[in-house]
């Protein structure tokens, strides 16, 4: 299959080529994520698909693997992709040199892509920094004094959990003498219980863990997620975090260790519930919107680090359902954000109010958005979390799983006050007039990924189930991935 | 097996520098510690006792080499480690030119 690689070429040409087509930017970037989003449907759902690079064979050379996890990624990451890139085409005007933006988004968009697709070790490490440069540069992109500390603090941060996972792959090298995740899948899994094994794992779980703002290792998080232009914290908080963290962690320990239960399970089961309620209980004192959001992510992300801790097969298809949900509503509502700064100048949520008498639709996307993370009923959120929670008392983890609920219940408890804050009660008497209107692409992004938000809590969609299905089968082949790569 | 103690003993140095020093450059030295420290590592996993390299001619029998695939890694470390430090290095220049510090303890309007 060779249209796998252009999962990664694509992007990565066009952020050279819009350092040189300044002018005609928009059109190519929107011309460019479009193709990427069609190149889904070319990828066949079932099965596993393989592309070697200039024809080596397997363990000599580098390879692109694409199995149900892989498409289930690419589709949420390069379908926010593109309905950011809508967003910021007018979002963006106020900023000056908007060609670096654009550059630096393809550029994480590569990397993205690039991780998700790659079948060796070494070229995930080189994507995934990729995607952090072109973030760390991203998050420092307004120049304010804050965006500055934030993107220095995440940089030092991302740097040291990028050391951690070289020196893994390295230890790994050492002990496999190759970097093909499906060959490494095949020697490990023949010899079981090794020190090293277990001591890689540790260090992966840290960096990548960091990546992913797991509780003890998140003080980067709240900081840059908030300081960044609002697109590019839709895509950090919707899609990045995820992808560096969250589908690396579990490409890593499903599939190469193949670790079916265990003190590594725990470890990832504890800091997911910690972050859960750390996150909600931070995000509980924010005012400041995209903070609250922020923390917020903490939060869900620990619901689905949780998950893949009870790892189940209904947990794992409930972590993996929660990916889409919160990259959908998350997403959203930081587009949301961004169209309320971008109307009244302001983030404070003190400051604000009945702004569902100016600016409705984002009242009605962002109730959409609020109401699928915190888990009400017709939404996606709600579903996922059900899921969750009753793999987590199945498994036997009953205090774990109160937890679970009782964070959600808080989980509603600050959506609704960023409600009714923002978008109920009396409109302030300085914001009467002066509101900016906002332009057509916000208002599409918005409305589309409230349409999602809604989508997804049909879970028995049949097309949404299969992919799911397929997605969860991926992981819990275990080592059997390297068996069915090798065999291509 | 000494030299495997001496690079994890930069290696800790490095991260003593990142954690427990207060000026941003000396931060940044740090990460380049720590990031020589792992590639030092790579090298040794690749080296064996008396190698030579690989390289292949029609005269010449190889009996012990060294593993030539940690090195070409090494290469593309060091050119992603030169990007980080320049993204660094850059954004220092930049704060220091908005807060006129390079003391961390100064620099705190985010709360974390």
């Amino acid at each position: 299959m060779k249209l796998l690689i252009f999962f990664s070429l694509i992007p990565l040409f066009t952020a050279f080529l819009i350092v040189l087509l300044g002018r005609l930017r928009n059109q190519a970037v929107l011309l460019v994520t479009a193709m990427s989003v069609y190149l889904m449907k070319i990828v066949n759902a079932s099965g596993v698909v393989i592309y070697k690079i200039s024809g080596w064979s397997i363990p000599l050379g580098v390879c692109l693997v694409a199995d149900g996890l892989t498409v289930f990624m690419l589709c949420i990451v390069n379908l926010v992709a593109l309905l950011v890139i809508i967003y910021s085409c007018q979002y963006m005007r106020g900023f000056t040199d908007k060609w670096k933006f654009y550059s630096l988004f393809m550029l994480m968009l590569a990397g993205m892509n690039g991780i998700i697709i790659s079948g060796d070790l070494f070229n995930l490490y080189i994507f995934l920094e990729v995607a952090s440069i072109a973030a760390y540069a991203l998050v420092a992109f307004g120049i304010e004094p804050e965006d500055l500390e934030a993107s220095f603090k995440y940089a030092i941060m991302g740097a040291i959990a990028s050391v951690f996972i070289l020196l893994g792959i390295a230890l790994l090298y050492s002990y496999t003498s190759t970097l093909n995740m499906a060959d490494i899948a095949l020697i490990v899994s023949g010899n079981p219980g090794s020190v090293l094994v277990s001591f890689v794992s540790v260090l992966f779980l840290a960096g990548f863990g960091l990546k992913a703002a797991l509780v003890p290792f998140h003080a980067w998080l709240p900081d840059a997620h908030s300081s960044a232009p609002s697109p590019v914290s839709a895509m950090l908080s919707g899609v990045f975090v995820k992808t560096l963290g969250l589908y690396a962690l579990s490409r890593v320990f499903f599939n190469l260790f193949s670790i079916s239960s265990g003190k590594v399970f725990f470890a990832l089961m504890f800091f997911g519930v910690l972050s859960m309620v750390v996150g909600a209980l931070l995000a509980m004192a924010q005012t400041d919107i995209k903070r609250m959001l922020a923390y917020s992510t903490i939060s869900q992300v620990g619901y689905i680090a949780f998950a893949f801790g009870v790892g189940t097969p209904l947990a794992i298809a409930g972590g993996l359902f929660h990916i889409l949900n919160h990259a959908a509503s998350k997403s959203l509502l930081f587009l949301n954000a961004g169209a309320i700064e971008h109307a009244t100048g302001t983030r404070d949520i003190n400051k604000l109010g009945g702004l569902n008498q100016k600016i409705p639709l984002v009242g009605f996307t962002s109730l959409f958005g609020s109401m699928s993370i915190s888990g009400v009923p017709p939404f996606g959120g709600f579903w996922s979390k059900l899921m969750i929670i009753t793999a987590a008392v199945q498994a036997g983890h009953i205090v774990f799983s109160i937890v679970a609920i009782l964070v959600s219940v808080l989980t509603l408890v600050y959506y609704l006050k960023f409600q009714s804050f923002v978008f109920f009660g009396k409109l302030r008497s300085g914001m009467k007039e002066d509101l900016k209107s906002l332009h057509f692409g916000m208002k599409f992004s918005m409305v589309v990924l409230a349409v999602i938000c809604l989508l997804t809590g049909m879970v028995f969609l049949p097309q949404l189930k299969l992919a799911l299905d397929s997605a969860v089968n991926a992981l819990l082949v275990g080592n059997g991935y390297g068996a069915a790569v090798i065999i291509q | 097996m000494s030299l495997y103690f001496l690079c994890l003993i930069l290696f800790c140095i490095g991260l003593y520098c990142v954690l427990r020093k207060r000026n941003i450059i000396k931060i940044i030295v740090g990460v380049g510690i720590i990031e020589y420290a792992v590639n030092l590592l790579l090298i040794l996993i690749g080296y064996r006792q008396n190698g030579r390299a690989p390289i292949s001619a029609n005269d010449q029998e190889i009996l012990n080499m060294v593993d030539p695939l940690p090195q070409a890694m090494v290469l593309t470390t060091i050119v992603i480690g030169l990007a980080v430090m320049v993204i660094l290095v850059a954004l220092a220049l930049r704060i220091y030119e908005k807060h006129g510090t390079f003391d961390i303890t100064k620099i705190r309007r985010l709360k974390g």
